[in-house]
């Protein structure tokens, strides 16, 4: 049974103005098939959380520990946590120029396995994988994510998730920009991947309407760099009807001991920043 | 010289995109003080003043290690080399007098005129018939002794041809190439540079597009101490197409450097100008001019061009030097747009994140940086191979 475990993380990014402290303390455990959706304000570091998981250099890990299996992640490089089985699908997956998603699929599957796939196989296998995608034939030919629309882009990388097949997958608003059978075409395949490998996933989302085709098992509350609530697939309906507002307070950035002191002028963006 | 050049001086130690233009933004326009048509030219080398290295066309060249090629006597006498290729292309030596010499242009500096003085027999590329032909030639055994050659390439009328000029082995070469390209033919030369780490090669092209014809041209510079390749094309006739290809890889020590310039003289001509480098190691520079003069007479004009640099280590220094001259305003665009960057991390990031490792994910970036260029070339084995030396150039490097 695999394991992924954030413990006490805490995370700083440096900015023109200084360092900048985004996650500060933050704490999950993901067990092999559980799916985790995390839902918090802009700004609240959900990305940063996504990021420093899969090792962005830009993210500086002050203090806490990220174990797969209880071997430490933080201390692998950016190529390591993945071939050992962690999987970012990116809030805005990047171009690669001239390198098409056909070579990069079978560089990567290569990569991951150690061993080159068998030629035959593989391609019917990607075959597959971009027909349940509804993903045209077309793409594979095409130069990675160059030109691809905010849609095409997330499909392309549940693409790659059920291609690679990692233990745990880390999803950063896949759902976001979305239509909504494009959504349940990307649903489907989270499903899938989760099926037929036991996939454990975090799911990072705004919206609710992705949970009615994943359905969590549990729910965390992201404010101000920290998991601020948890809760059964209960809260993600609790927070649609009321948004953030009852874990924003006016200081809540530098104490927590006024969490009943509502913040009603102002919208979650504005104040999560503090 | 001109403001673009005084603008861009900046560019050459840091790494910055050009200043008036990220990878894609068209920009104004920047008009050098002399009008590039009136640049002198002679094809005697005692017309040409003494260099002192400070001439604008000589201030980023490494003028001591071309010496010899600019001031000394040179070996103009016939060399081996060896052609692969269809029957319907002729190859021939032919003598000084031949008529053809002269046609498609005229030496701009000493080292070109030098060569132009010396040479005895010039090397006859004759392409006829409206089959489509194919033709190498390869050239490895110039050998040490500075030498200036001569080579004529003449596509006939409505004739079709992809000529290779494949340079290996060691050279102290100073040469002039002069193409032709006759009404309505389609032709693409490409000259690969894959000489020994020591060679020196100074080449001017000189080439004239007739009314209808297409001309492609690429520049493959990988092997050499010091290359410099200057293209010089004018679309003289009406309905003229010209894309003008270039793709070098510097390494440590290497100075790779092409003068490019486009003249549109006659109307409805288009020009496109699409160079690519990387530079590795210490002491690598390349160096690129793109002059594009669209001329009075050029109504209708489309021209683009365009210059990318990759920089993959520290110590490396890019100039890239843009300049549009506009003689006309009834053209239909014109634009440039010139940069040099640093690997982007955040497509290592995203090949990484994927369990690709550094010195894979940098290979497939810089790869599908230059595979642009090496797509142009249109011969499969050539892209196949040429895609198999950058390989090769980046296992050499300094990449973790
Ligand atoms: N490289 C960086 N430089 C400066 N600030 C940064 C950097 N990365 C993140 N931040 C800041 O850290 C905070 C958290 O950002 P993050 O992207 O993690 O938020 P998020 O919760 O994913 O927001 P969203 O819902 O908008 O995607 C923001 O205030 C952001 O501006
Ligand atoms: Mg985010």
């Amino acid at each position: 049974m695999s394991v992924l475990e954030v413990k006490n993380l805490h995370v700083s990014v440096e900015t023109e103005q200084g360092t900048k402290h985004i996650l500060k303390g933050v704490d999950l455990v993901i067990r092999e098939g559980e799916i985790h959706a995390i839902m918090g304000p802009n700004g609240s570091g959900k990305s940063t959380l996504a990021y420093s998981i899969a090792g962005h250099p830009k993210y500086h890990i002050d203090s806490g520990s990220v174990t797969l299996d209880g071997i430490e992640v933080l201390t692998m490089s950016v190529d390591q946590r993945a071939r050992a089985g962690l999987f970012l699908a990116m809030q805005y997956p990047v171009e690669i120029p001239g390198v098409t998603v056909t070579n990069f699929l079978r560089t990567a599957k290569t990569a991951i396995d150690g061993v080159e796939p068998s030629i035959r196989q593989w391609v019917s296998t990607v075959n597959k994988a971009m027909a349940d995608l509804r993903m045209d034939k077309s793409f594979a030919a095409r130069n990675v994510n160059e030109g691809f629309s905010g849609g095409e882009k997330k499909r392309h990388e549940i693409l790659q998730l059920e291609l690679l097949e990692p233990k745990f997958a880390i999803l950063d608003e896949t759902d976001s920009g979305l239509d909504v059978d494009a959504l349940k075409i990307v649903a489907e395949g989270v499903n899938r991947a989760k099926t037929n490998t036991g996939l454990g996933i975090l799911l990072i989302t705004h919206y609710t309407r992705i949970l009615r085709y994943i359905t969590p098992d549990f729910v965390h509350v992201f404010v101000d760099g920290r998991v601020a609530e948890e809760g059964g697939p209960e809260l993600a309906d609790r927070l649609e009807d009321e948004g953030y507002d009852r874990f924003l307070t006016t200081d809540n950035v530098t104490t927590d001991s006024q969490a009943n002191e509502r913040v009603t002028s102002q919208g979650p963006s504005e104040t999560s920043v503090g | 010289m001109s403001a673009a050049t005084t603008t861009n001086a900046a560019d050459r130690l840091g790494i910055r995109a050009h200043s008036d233009g990220g990878w894609d933004a068209p920009s104004t326009r920047t008009t050098p003080v002399q009008t590039r048509s009136d640049r002198f030219s002679s094809n005697i080398h005692d017309d040409f003043a003494i260099v002192v290295g400070t001439e604008l066309e000589w201030k980023l060249t490494p003028v001591a290690a071309v010496r010899p090629l600019i001031d000394d006597a040179l070996d103009g006498s016939p060399y081996a080399y060896f052609v692969n290729g269809s029957p319907g292309v002729a190859v021939e030596w032919v003598d000084r007098n031949d008529a053809r010499i002269g046609t498609a242009g005229t030496a701009e500096d000493r080292a070109s005129a030098n060569a132009w003085s010396s040479f005895e027999k010039a090397l006859a590329i004759t392409v006829s018939g409206d089959e489509p032909v194919e033709l190498t030639l390869s050239r490895s055994s110039f050998g040490p002794s500075a030498r200036g050659a001569h080579t004529l390439i003449t596509a006939k009328a409505n004739s079709r041809a992809h000529i290779v000029l494949q340079n290996d082995g060691q050279a102290l070469l100073s040469e002039n190439v002069e193409i032709v390209v006759e009404d309505g033919a389609q032709l693409t030369v490409v000259s690969v540079q894959e000489w020994a780490d020591d060679a020196i090669h100074l080449a001017s092209h000189f080439a004239t597009v007739g009314r209808d014809a297409r001309f492609t041209h690429v520049v493959v510079s990988l092997g050499g101490r010091v290359v410099r390749l200057n293209p010089s094309v004018h679309l003289s006739g009406d309905g003229a197409d010209g894309e003008l290809f270039g793709l070098y890889f510097a390494d440590a020590g290497q100075h790779f450097e092409q003068r490019v310039y486009l003249h549109h003289q006659a109307a409805h001509t288009k020009g496109r100008v699409n160079y690519k480098g990387a530079l590795q190691g210490v002491g690598a520079h390349t160096v690129w001019v793109g002059d594009v003069l669209i001329g009075r007479d050029a109504a209708g004009t489309d021209s683009y061009e365009q210059n990318r640099n990759l920089v993959l280590s520290e110590g490396t220094r890019a100039d890239s030097i843009p300049n549009l001259e506009i003689e006309t305003g009834d053209i239909l665009g014109a634009g440039h747009a010139s940069a040099t960057g640093r690997f982007d991390d955040e497509q290592l990031f995203y090949l990484q994140a994927r369990g690709i490792s550094e010195a894979e994910a940098r290979r497939l970036v810089v790869l599908g940086f230059l595979s642009e260029i090496v797509q142009k070339i249109g011969r499969s084995d050539l892209e196949e191979r040429l895609q198999l030396a950058i390989d090769a150039e980046l296992a050499t490097g300094t990449s973790a």
